[in-house]
């Protein structure tokens, strides 16, 4: 059912873990729903220069965690907000159609985290 | 840890008995005859569907015409459901049955009630998916055309109290139907016994072919087939029949009933095993379904704070075939409605692993599973957000 690299991503995950004062933090899906992914970031000079995951969901939906936070670390802020869901299931050789949406929620939660990061450099700057 | 390959999905389906497959074997090569055919060729053929129908019916003590062979357990449950409630339209549209059956027989009477202007009245169960014979009383009503509960549930091996609301059903005389395709080859078909009308059965749930199943019709009880075409099975069920397959499921049934006693002792044996060692090994995890009233092989769980096709992928990785109720693992993207409808958080229904034994297995192969399983929840726990929120 699973290309090699999701089966690589599922059992040898990378950037597992949370970050003790993270920059960012972005959380999607639902346990209803079976999944639930959170994304931790620390910026540094306008690039993310740690990421950490943790994902409560299918073989798919901790691969597409792995890859989309290996994808995004070392980029700058606007490259990290151009990734897509396709573009993780591309680089993960494809995923079955019916676990497309495990690759929206990956992607979905780097950019929830770095609007987080956003909207507090925002918050941080003096009126 | 030396790698093994352990099957335990025995309720998905079993291997095929190398018996069965040598009986079935003539009917796939030199005995290829039409069973309606007058020649000698078909006349075999037709023999060997008569004696498979009256080994079949022996164990299920009734007489042979009152078995219906069919394609597959969902065959036999459409035929049941639909045959019933087409038929007996003018007296009622109601049917009674329970939120914890197989889809086979939830989706068919959704069809019913959506398309076909019938009324489902789905019976609560407790939180061992036990069906109370006294609801199933409260819910009759004078429209009431048909009664549908499963012998014993595939995902937590509930064995439901079938000759209880059997007694009830003939005593409103509405025709009562149960779908005993997991409890075939575990437990008693006798259908006297079991005070029922219909009884579904499917042939690879116990050591037989797939591709075959039968439907036990009680005399007197018609229905209107489902499947139109030539006069097979006394006008009830056309197509040409699959001789193999019914050879093969007589066989499997055959066996199956010789050594019942015997398989169940050792199965029970094993599923104890691996319940107590599961349950031991892991911290934060349910056997879901009743503890006794069980089916001799299933051992299924709920795992907090993990996912099931996770522990699947992990499970499959180290040679252990099992499955899970989890959305994931389901085509709908929906967990399992039998969970759900015994009272299982969604959350928690998303951790069910589901393990059951086979006649092959061995102590052997529940210790591997004992000493696999820790580490792959404990893996995927290690990598759960819900999980650390706790600890």
């Amino acid at each position: 059912m699973y290309s090699e690299k999701v089966m690589d991503h599922f059992m040898n995950p990378r950037n597992v873990g949370v970050i003790e004062d993270p920059d960012g933090v972005g959380k999607e899906g639902n346990p209803i729903c079976g999944d639930l992914m959170e994304i931790f970031i620390k910026v540094k000079d306008d690039r993310i220069a740690d990421i950490k995951f943790r994902t409560f969901g299918c073989g798919a939906a901790i691969a597409t965690s792995s890859m989309a936070t290996e994808m995004v670390k070392g980029k700058t802020i606007e490259e990290a907000m151009e990734i897509t869901n396709k573009a993780v299931a591309e680089a993960l050789d494809g995923l079955p159609p019916i676990k497309m949406h495990c690759s929206n929620l990956a992607a979905d939660a780097i950019h929830a985290a770095l609007e987080d990061y956003l909207e507090k450099k925002k918050a941080k700057q003096p009126a | 840890m030396t790698k093994r390959t352990v099957y335990l999905d025995h309720a998905a389906t079993t291997p095929v008995d190398p018996r069965v497959v040598e009986a079935m074997l003539p009917y796939l090569a030199e005995r290829y005859g039409n069973a309606s055919s007058i020649y000698r060729l078909g006349q075999e053929a037709r023999k060997a569907i008569d004696e498979a129908r009256a080994d079949v019916a022996q164990i299920l003590n009734c007489t042979p015409r009152e078995m219906i062979f069919t394609s597959c357990g969902s065959e036999s449950d459409n035929l049941a459901i639909r045959g019933i409630a087409f038929l007996n339209r003018d007296k009622g549209n109601h049917i009674i049955t329970s939120p914890i059956e197989h889809h086979a027989v939830s989706h068919t009477c959704e069809q019913l009630e959506k398309h076909f202007g019938f009324q489902v009245t789905y019976l609560p169960v407790d939180k061992y998916g036990h069906v109370d014979p006294a609801d199933v009383e409260k819910a009759i009503t004078e429209k009431t055309i048909l009664i549908t509960i499963m012998y014993a549930n595939n995902e937590v091996g509930t064995i439901e109290p079938i000759a209880e609301i059997g007694e009830i059903a003939r005593a409103h005389k509405i025709p009562f139907h149960t779908d005993a395709v997991q409890a075939g080859g575990a437990l008693d078909l006798d259908v006297e016994a079991l005070n029922v009308d219909l009884l579904s059965l499917s042939a690879h749930k116990f050591y037989g072919p797939k591709g075959v199943g039968v439907l036990y019709l009680r005399r007197g009880v018609r229905l209107l087939p489902t499947q139109t075409g030539g006069a097979h099975e006394l006008n009830r069920r056309a197509g040409t029949e699959n001789v193999a397959g019914i050879v093969g499921l007589a066989t499997a049934l055959k066996l199956a009933q010789e050594h019942r006693e015997d398989n169940n002792r050792k199965l029970i044996a094993l599923r104890d095993r691996l319940i107590e060692g599961v349950l031991s090994s892991i911290p934060d995890t349910q056997l879901t379904g009743h503890p006794e009233e069980r089916l001799p092989n299933s051992a299924s769980f709920t795992i907090n704070y993990v996912e099931g096709e996770g522990m699947l992928l992990g499970l499959d990785m180290m040679g252990i075939a099992a499955s899970s109720g989890s959305a994931c693992t389901s085509a709908s993207l929906e967990p399992s409605h039998v969970l759900l409808a015994m009272g299982i958080p969604p959350e928690v229904a998303h951790g069910s692993l589901r393990l059951t034994l086979g006649h092959e297995n061995s102590e052997e192969d529940v210790d591997y599973l004992l000493e696999v399983l820790p580490g792959i929840a404990e893996r995927l726990r290690s990598m759960s957000p819900l999980y650390t929120t706790v600890s």
